[in-house]
Formats: structure tokens, C-alpha cells, sequence
């Protein structure tokens, strides 16, 4: 569907529940061959053919880099989200066929540095899962703190606690467990890089008390893919195809852009690649801009907008596609 | 300020109060004017956790206003080479919040990147200003040795005698510039020297 990512027929090849609200789904070649290589942090676009609609959700690879076989993610039921993780959940059985994208790596490991230090939370944990993997293969120096509610929602806890012992460390929310970050962060030996994925307030606080305790930007790597968020419905003027469309109240701008015939470039899906930043031409009314990509001042501007998670409120809009 | 020619040829900045809490400058000569006039802009308390590694130098000037700002520590050492141990030392300690300002000629900011990058800086998180002598540090690629403070072009190798270009090909792992036999093909051919490194 996008010139930016090329796909994989795939077939569903297990459905794992593993807890409460988490599924795991494993993923083979339909031809039987081994799937493209890809690094720890790697995501793949699953494609969800979901009646009339298509959905487009990046998910983490959470398997072993080392083992091409298979392609594993782990879903998080969202009952209020749009609907992509309930598909998922509801639809999704061994020996389907399915669409994946090739793997793309928006938060790879520095492997300059000496140490890795890894912050997770909640789901965040599936990129770290591969990561370990791989950094675990070449004997890398890592150490990974994981925050989880509850015991029980602590995703792949044990299998990590049993992996790799006292280099992770589990923090219970009803316990009151947390971490004690400023400590954590003054204490890293020189080299140290730091990788934080889960919720935005937790990327937000991991990377607030870095800088200030002097960490530089280069070795602070984070991964927040936002869902699109729901909102009321709005035309768009497409400029350079020249079609008019209408943007559904749980559709994001980039899915409506899509649903119209036109081909968009992507990766994320998520707001921080920068990949589907597109101009706006004119516009009367006012901007949601829910992406991390664009400069304070680009929001400010009112000259761009990134379909994928952003949207507009207002009488027109005419955007440069 | 050197101009960039090529890819590997260093390029240098301003040095600029980074946040944080521990600061470490090492600066030779001028280079601790570029730390003076930085500290013009940086916050209250800011050389309370600095610590500052200075070679004076043959006129031994500027070590009374290095004092002036008042770092926690000041070492004033009389060469790169004694002050090396002790700058391992503090890097092998240092924890990540670190940040490290080298200021002063290339030949000192090259050896201090390199020591640093050991230690697992990377240079992106360096903060480097050149001042004062253009003078190159330059490993000569025949028999390999290094000679310092090179000011001319072409320069002689202190080593083994040979005339060299002075390349702007530059080594971070040596911290050196290339020099390479410019009358290869017949000795006797000596080009005029000029000062140029100044
Ligand atoms: S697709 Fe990555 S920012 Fe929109």
C-alpha cells in the first residue's frame, strides 16, 4: 500500500495468551522461508483486514534476532482504543494469512556503548525483549529495570527474571515499587546508553531527570509509538490528487488519505519517524498535532501536519498530496 | 578556526555550560580563555562541580584565571603526558552525567578525545574549542612515529628523517594527522617549507 515499506505474506502460526490482557502472535513465511533479518527494536505494520476497513498497527518484534524463522509480537488488549488490539485479540487465529511489513528499526541499540541501561514499562517491554536476545548473544553489558501494575500484568517477567537473573530488576506499582531513577542515573559508569519505552509520562520523566543530571541527548534513545486519537470528524482538500475527504471520528488522517486511493509514505504510524510529514497548503481552523516529530515551532506554524497521528478542527483544510 | 577540507578533518566548536552537575575541562594555553569566556554565560554555582586539568604552557599564563573562577579542583600540570594517569583515572570513575569541555590547540584536544573515547564518550557529547596554535600532531605513515607541534609544510619526521605532506587526513584513533613522503620519487627534490600550522 506505501511506497515506504515493502510486505511479507505471512501466516498466523500460534496465538499465545499470556496474561490477562496481553496475547502473543507468532508469525511465519507462507512459502516457508526464513523472514528478513532484522535488530532489536525493530517494528513491523501488521495489516488487519477487518471488513470494509484495512488497519495499519506497528508492533514491536519481541523474538530473538538470531532466529528468522518466525516473527513474534505481543498485543495489549485496549477495550476503549480503536479497535486494532480487539481485532487482534477476537479475529486472529493460527492459519490465517496475513500482511506484515518488512521490519523497520526506529530504536536500535547503540552498540558503541559500554553498557546498555533499559527502562521499561507495561508493554513497553517488547522491544527490550529482542534486544536482550541480541545483546545476550553477544555478550553485552545490559541492565533492565521494568515497571508492571501488578505482578500478574508483568509481561514476560519471569521468562526474563529466568533469562538473565539479577540483571533485571521488576517494579510493582501495588506495591509501590519505583524506581529510584535520579540513583539509577548517577550511578551508570561512563558509556552508558539508556533506553526507555512504555507509557509517554514515563519517556517523558526518564528523559526530563537525564538531561538535567547531565546525560547527553546522543545516548538517550526512547520509543513511544501514540495510537491515533478518535476525534470529530473533518474534509480535507488533497491538493495534488485533487480529491476531497472526509476523516472519520475513529479514523486518523493518514487511514482517510489511504481509503482515498492515495499512497502516502509511512513507517511508524506512531508520529516519530517523520516519514508521512506532509504540507499543509491552507487552512482555516485549528491543529491537534499529537505527533513527536514536528519542532514546537512546525506546530506553531500551521504549515505541516503528520497524518498518521495529528488532526484538524475547523472549516477547511487543504493539504500538498 | 580551521576550515573543514575533509571528512575526517576535525571540526571544532564553542564551548558552552552544558547541564549537569560534574564538569571537566582539560585545556592547554589559550584554551582556557575559550573556559573564561564561557563562563561569562554559565549559571550560578556552575564551577562548583567542576574540576579543571590546565597545561600552562612555556609562558605559563592564564592559571591565575582559571583560579578565579573558583572550580572545585585545579591541576595545572606541565605536559599532556604527565597529566595523562591521572585523567584516566578520573575518566575509569566517572559516572554518566559527566560532561567533558576541551579546549585549547588540536594536538591537545585530539589526545584528550581519544582518552575520553576510551572511556566511552562519544565525541558528538564532546564540547571542543580551538584556541591559540594551529601547531599538528602528526604520525608520519612510514615508519609510524609521531611528531608533535608541527608547524610547516612539508614538515621532517622526527623519526626517521623522511619529508612529509602534512595531509588533513586526520585519525581519531591516533589522534594525529597523516603525513606522507612528498619526494618519493626523487630525494633530491626538495620543496621550499613554509610555516603554515601557526
Ligand atoms: S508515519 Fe511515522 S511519523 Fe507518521
Amino acid at each position: 500500500m506505501s511506497t515506504g515499506t515493502t510486505k511479507l505474506d505471512v501466516v498466523v502460526s500460534d496465538v499465545v495468551p499470556v496474561n490477562e490482557l496481553v496475547t502473543r502472535f507468532h508469525f511465519r513465511r507462507r512459502d516457508g522461508e526464513l523472514l528478513p533479518t532484522f535488530s532489536g527494536g525493530a517494528h513491523v505494520v501488521v495489516e488487519m483486514r477487518d471488513g470494509e476497513r484495512t488497519r495499519l498497527n506497528p508492533y514491536s518484534l519481541m523474538g530473538s534476532p538470531l532466529d528468522t524463522r518466525e516473527y513474534t509480537i505481543s498485543v495489549r488488549r485496549d477495550d476503549v482504543g480503536r479497535g486494532g488490539s480487539l481485532f487482534m485479540h477476537n479475529q486472529v487465529r493460527p492459519g490465517l494469512e496475513m500482511v506484515v511489513s518488512y521490519p523497520v528499526n526506529l530504536f536500535s541499540l547503540d552498540l558503541r556503548a559500554k553498557k546498555h541501561l533499559m527502562l521499561a514499562g507495561g508493554i513497553g517491554i517488547t522491544p527490550f525483549m529482542a534486544q536482550t536476545a541480541q545483546l545476550a548473544g553477544e555478550g553485552g553489558n545490559f541492565e533492565l529495570h521494568y515497571t508492571c501494575r501488578t505482578a500478574s500484568l508483568g509481561t514476560y517477567a519471569d521468562v526474563l527474571s529466568e533469562r538473565y537473573g539479577r540483571r533485571v530488576r521488576l517494579y510493582h506499582d501495588d506495591r509501590e515499587e519505583r524506581i529510584e531513577l535520579d540513583r539509577l542515573l548517577s550511578s551508570q559508569p561512563l558509556g552508558t546508553h539508556l533506553y526507555v519505552c512504555g507509557p509517554a509520562g514515563m519517556i517523558n520523566w526518564v528523559r526530563d531527570r537525564a538531561a538535567a543530571l547531565g546525560w547527553p541527548p546522543e545516548t538517550v534513545h526512547f520509543e513511544h509509538f501514540a495510537a491515533p486519537q478518535p476525534g470529530l470528524p473533518f474534509d480535507v482538500t488533497l491538493a495534488v490528487s485533487g480529491k476531497i475527504i472526509r476523516v472519520g471520528e475513529q479514523q486518523s488522517l493518514l487511514e482517510a488519505i489511504e481509503a482515498a486511493g492515495v499512497d502516502p509514505p509511512y513507517l511508524c504510524r506512531g508520529g516519530v519517524c517523520g516519514q508521512c510529514e506532509t504540507n499543509v497548503i491552507s487552512c482555516d481552523g485549528k491543529f491537534i498535532h499529537n505527533d513527536h516529530w514536528l519542532s514546537e515551532e512546525d506546530h506553531r506554524s500551521g504549515r505541516k501536519i503528520m497524518p498518521c497521528v495529528s488532526r484538524f478542527e475547523g472549516k477547511s483544510l487543504v493539504l500538498e498530496r | 578556526m580551521a576550515a573543514k577540507t575533509i571528512i575526517s578533518r576535525p571540526i571544532y566548536g564553542t564551548l558552552s555550560p552544558q547541564p549537569g552537575k560534574h564538569h571537566l575541562f582539560v585545556a592547554d594555553a589559550e584554551g582556557a580563555l575559550a573556559i573564561t569566556d564561557m563562563a561569562a554565560e554559565a549559571p550560578a554555582g556552575f564551577f562548583d562541580g567542576a574540576e579543571i586539568v590546565f597545561i600552562a604552557g612555556p609562558d605559563g599564563k592564564y592559571g591565575a584565571a582559571l583560579e578565579a573562577l573558583k572550580p572545585a579542583q585545579l591541576h595545572i600540570a606541565p605536559s599532556f603526558a604527565s597529566l595523562l594517569p591521572r585523567l584516566k583515572q578520573t575518566l575509569a570513575n566517572a559516572h554518566m552525567g559527566l560532561r567533558l569541555y576541551l579546549a585549547g590547540t588540536e594536538g591537545l584536544i585530539g589526545q584528550a578525545m581519544q582518552v575520553a573515547l576510551e572511556a566511552g564518550i562519544d565525541h558528538t557529547s564532546m564540547q571542543t574549542e580551538h584556541r591559540g596554535s594551529l601547531a599538528r600532531r602528526m604520525q608520519c605513515v612510514h615508519c609510524k612515529g609521531i611528531t608533535e607541534n608541527v608547524t610547516t609544510q612539508p614538515a621532517t619526521c622526527s623519526h626517521c628523517g623522511l619529508l612529509l605532506l602534512v595531509r588533513d587526513h586526520y585519525s581519531r584513533r591516533l589522534a594525529a594527522f597523516q603525513g606522507v613522503c612528498i619526494n618519493a620519487e626523487d630525494r633530491s627534490e626538495i620543496p621550499p617549507m613554509e610555516e603554515i600550522f601557526r
